[in-house]
């Protein structure tokens, strides 16, 4: 049970690790309906779009980041607004870590800010993020 | 600088593309999850959809003949730009209700902006779309905000 009165600014979320593999991948792109082939045809991503393997989705690790959230808050608050951006990409096999902290606390609203990050296996932030949630 | 983006390009700011309707089943909301590795009941039973499950309402279901050679359906929403190749960007969403199975959904999205910038690599064009989720019944469901790059 998460309250609110228990929460303090500079609180880490718990973070997580996640390591798709390529049938994670197939089935998130066929969920989503995308067949953009750098996400499946290993042959096309390296020799006609030049990257170094098999593109991960930008919105599938977004998706890892709202997780920290979503996990964070289960059903004691619930999600107001939610935003990330894609900085770096990443490939598949990398291991990425998503967590993140309170930055804000409101007394008034109720209202909670958190930045979010996804970071690759190097320390490098490829997709930072930010949410509010709301408590009752 | 030299404007890439012409008076007919930026004359496309403010369409929209034709409403999507759609009906949120609980297998797709399943799929969703199990793809994505979430651990909340809730999201992996298919009751109430994971913060970005509405990502894919944005993807156009084309035949496969009239896909791009990089399997991508060409997104009518943006006009043909001058720089080709697109990056994701940024995504931000406000959420007013949950999206739940069983919804009947309104999905429609807007060109908001087209912008040039220099970029450490060149010039780069910003394009922000908007997709805005309702029920049939015209009930506010989320608003997101997207910006992709071309470059």
């Amino acid at each position: 049970m998460l309250n609110f009165d228990a929460i303090n600014v500079g609180d880490a979320l718990p973070s997580r690790d996640h390591t798709a593999n390529i049938v994670q991948l197939f089935m998130y792109n066929a969920a989503i309906w995308n067949p953009h082939r750098i996400h499946f045809d290993h042959a096309y991503a390296t020799e006609e779009e030049g990257y170094p393997g098999i593109v991960l989705d930008g919105p599938l690790q977004g998706d890892w980041i709202g997780q920290v959230v979503t996990d964070w808050i289960g059903e004691d608050a619930t999600l107001v607004s939610f935003g990330y951006t894609n900085r770096r990409a990443a490939m598949l096999g990398e291991t990425m870590t998503a967590g993140g902290k309170v930055e804000e606390k409101n007394d008034e609203t109720k209202e909670v800010k958190v930045s979010l990050y996804l970071q690759n296996g190097e320390g490098e932030v490829t997709i930072p993020g930010h949410a509010v949630v709301r408590f009752s | 600088m030299a404007e890439l983006l012409t008076p007919e390009i930026k004359a496309c700011i403010g369409q929209a593309s034709p409403s999507i309707h759609v009906e949120v089943t609980r297998r797709d909301l399943r799929k969703y999850a199990v793809s994505t590795g979430q651990k909340a009941k809730k999201y992996l039973d298919g009751d109430v959809a994971p913060p970005l499950f509405h990502f894919g309402y944005a993807m156009e279901i084309l035949p496969v003949d009239e896909l791009r050679k990089d399997g991508i359906a060409e997104d009518k929403l943006i006009p043909e730009l001058p720089l080709k190749r697109l990056m994701a960007g940024s995504s931000d969403t406000v959420y007013h209700r949950p999206i739940c199975a069983g919804d009947k959904l309104v999905v429609t999205r807007k060109l908001k902006d087209l912008y040039e910038k220099e970029g450490r690599s060149g010039p780069l064009i910003f394009v922000v779309t908007e997709t805005v989720v309702e029920t049939q019944a015209g009930e506010p469901v989320l608003n997101e905000t997207t910006s992709l790059i071309a470059r």
